[in-house]
């Protein structure tokens, strides 16, 4: 007997229900701001609607456009970068045994669970030895320290269940090791690199604390454009650029709702975290 | 047409106290089906990877020709594995699987689909080029997989258990299907197997490997009729072991005097006989009275177990020469003087 159909469809509905209202529901004022001219207690809606907002945020004098290139730039740079450190200590940690792999997969986890400021303040001290506080190559290299981790366990998760026979085979039958990996290996693990990747871009699209330590406010990303104008008040220019900063998270969120059931491979690997 | 010789090789893995392949040495001539057989765990399969290239022995040689291949990468020795569980890519359909080898080495893509249509018929697959590897049978799977290995001809092909993963209908076919094709394309195959039964339908000659060590490499049949030794004859199925002395042709134990065929070495050792040579009713010579103490019926064929004086005696005959037996009865039986072999 397999699950009740009638409880799986409830149960699927009430979770659609409170994604919603724990995703959708909090932006809804943010969005409406965006397009107030005044919003005072206790009117339910804006007296007046402008788009003034927007077009400021659009504008070049607000930075918000430079800001957004540069913020994309590195979030790209750091999920390749996480994907090239990542796929091959996912395969060293889902394929093979080997001594002190339970202390290497420890340190991988160490940074979700040390707060960040710390790793941060101790990760400065050396950037400034090797100049690289203040830099954009700064920032993308601390960002790796939260997004490696997803990117490892997604990827041991999906090694686990590869069998590397299928390589040994390739290469009897005359591939090459690059073919190996192209045409056996890559279709294997692509999901993962994909599941992986995109959580590795949108952590580090949401990085605060550690652009802003390691960046010393010469590198302005969309989160810190965004934490100064809230800061200052402006509730409606606010809402335009939050509007823009979560337009990825929601996009990758569509496109791989389906994928991200738990019965994935690639999300296998979260059991641990 | 390639002459396979295998040299010395060893193969012991880090840490290990004996190697799990001890100095193995085989000739395996040009176009020969040659079977590795042994228990699992006996270094068949190290055998089998390291002339593939997947593993790198600890010492010893392999040449091809006269030209060792050990430096050469996996890809480059003309070596095609064929594993026992296929291991089919899951992504590619059965035609792209077929084709993959010929890809590879970037052949045209006309003359692959051309090459991959005349695979799929040779092994009887021809309307299946569209499906999925995961679609087909396990039988289906194996042809691809042997299709896939054969389309690019390798100088030497080897097979990991070829038919131990297949039913006892399908297991002739494929047997006949191997062996046919490998008669016709001429290609030096080596293959491992842990069941006797399959060496012997399968394979031109049986090389025994037991415990990391190759202890009789020959047709067949020389391993029922000549065994080298009481590990290889209780391997085949070898029952009767009789201790005693060969001496000027005649055998001297608890069965008496009984002579031997010309052959047989002499001094101290034990007698052996296969269970299916043992005949009822007496004879001109080689008869001994021994006591029926069970049998088993077991279809097409009848296992008796008899005591003559101290000597345990297992016998294997058709159900309708037994069936007048008694159990507890004496009877005379005769062990063929040519079914006879001495043992060190």
């Amino acid at each position: 007997m397999g699950p009740d159909p009638f409880a799986m469809r409830a149960f699927r509905i009430l979770t659609g229900v409170l994604l919603i209202v724990w995703l959708v529901l909090p932006l809804v004022p943010l969005a409406i701001w965006s397009f107030a001219r005044g919003w005072r207690f206790p009117d339910l809606l804006p007296q007046e609607w402008s788009l003034k907002a927007w077009s400021y945020a659009l504008s070049d004098t607000s930075g918000v456009v430079d800001s957004l290139g540069l913020t994309i730039g590195i979030s790209l740079g750091v999920t390749v970068l996480s994907i090239l450190v990542g796929v091959p200590a996912g395969r060293a940690l889902g394929l093979y045994q080997f001594r002190g792999k339970q202390a290497v997969e420890l340190m991988i986890l160490a940074p979700t669970i040390v707060p960040g400021i710390a790793v941060a303040l101790g990760i400065h001290s050396v950037f400034i030895a090797l100049g690289l506080t203040n830099t954009i190559p700064g920032v993308m290299l601390v960002h790796l320290v939260p997004t490696l981790p997803y990117m490892v366990l997604v990827m041991a998760g999906i090694f686990a269940n590869f069998d590397p026979s299928y390589e040994a085979q390739a290469r009897s039958l005359g591939a090459g090791p690059v073919q190996t990996f192209w045409y056996i290996t890559l279709p294997a693990i692509l999901p993962g690199i994909i599941v992986g990747g995109m959580f590795a871009f949108l952590v580090s699209w949401s990085q605060y604390i550690l652009t802003l330590l390691i960046g010393g406010g010469r590198v302005v990303t969309l989160p810190l454009l965004l934490f100064n104008f809230a800061a200052s008040g402006r509730n409606d220019i606010t809402g335009a650029i939050g509007m823009i900063y979560i337009l990825p998270g929601l996009l990758i969120l569509l496109v791989t709702a389906r994928h991200l059931s738990g019965q994935n491979g690639a999300v296998g690997g979260f059991g641990r975290l | 047409m390639t002459h396979v010789s295998i040299k010395s090789l060893t193969k012991t893995w880090p840490g290990a106290a004996k190697p799990s392949l001890d100095r193995l040495s085989l000739e395996i001539p040009s176009g020969e089906l040659t079977a590795l057989l042994g228990p699992s765990g006996c270094g068949k399969t190290t055998t089998m990877k390291m002339i593939a290239g997947l593993l790198v022995p600890t010492a010893g040689d392999v040449t091809f020709d006269g030209r060792s291949i050990l430096k050469d990468k996996p890809e480059d020795r003309g070596v095609v594995m064929v594993f026992q569980n296929y291991l089919l890519f899951p992504y590619m359909s059965v035609a792209d699987n077929i084709g993959f080898g010929l890809k590879m080495r970037k052949v045209p893509k006309a003359e692959i689909a051309a090459r991959v249509a005349d695979m799929l018929a040779l092994v009887k697959l021809p309307d299946l080029g569209r499906r999925r590897p995961s679609e087909l049978s396990g039988g289906q799977q194996q042809r691809v997989a042997l299709a896939r290995a054969l389309i690019v001809r390798p100088k030497v092909l080897l097979l990991d258990e070829p038919l131990s993963n297949l039913d006892a209908h399908l297991r002739f076919e494929m047997r006949d299907l191997i062996r046919s094709l490998q008669r016709e394309l001429g290609i030096t195959t080596i293959f491992v197997t842990h069941d006797q039964e399959e060496a012997v339908v399968l394979a031109d000659r049986v090389a025994l490997i037991l415990d990391g060590s190759l202890r009789q490499y020959d047709k067949a049949d020389v391993f029922y009729k000549r065994p080298a030794d009481e590990a290889v004859a209780r391997f085949f199925g070898g029952h009767n072991f009789v201790p005693g002395r060969s001496e000027g042709g005649v055998f001297h134990s608890g069965l008496g005097a009984l002579n031997l065929p010309e052959d047989a070495r002499a001094g101290p050792g034990k007698l052996t006989f296969r269970p299916e040579s043992v005949k009822i009713g007496a004879a001109n010579e080689n008869t001994v009275t021994a006591r029926l103490i069970d049998r088993i019926y077991l279809g097409t064929q009848t296992r008796l177990r008899l005591v003559a004086g101290d000597v345990d005696i297992e016998a294997v005959l058709s159900p309708d020469l037994v069936e007048g037996l008694e159990i507890g009865a004496d009877v005379p039986i005769c062990l063929p003087r040519q079914s006879l072999w001495v043992l060190e």
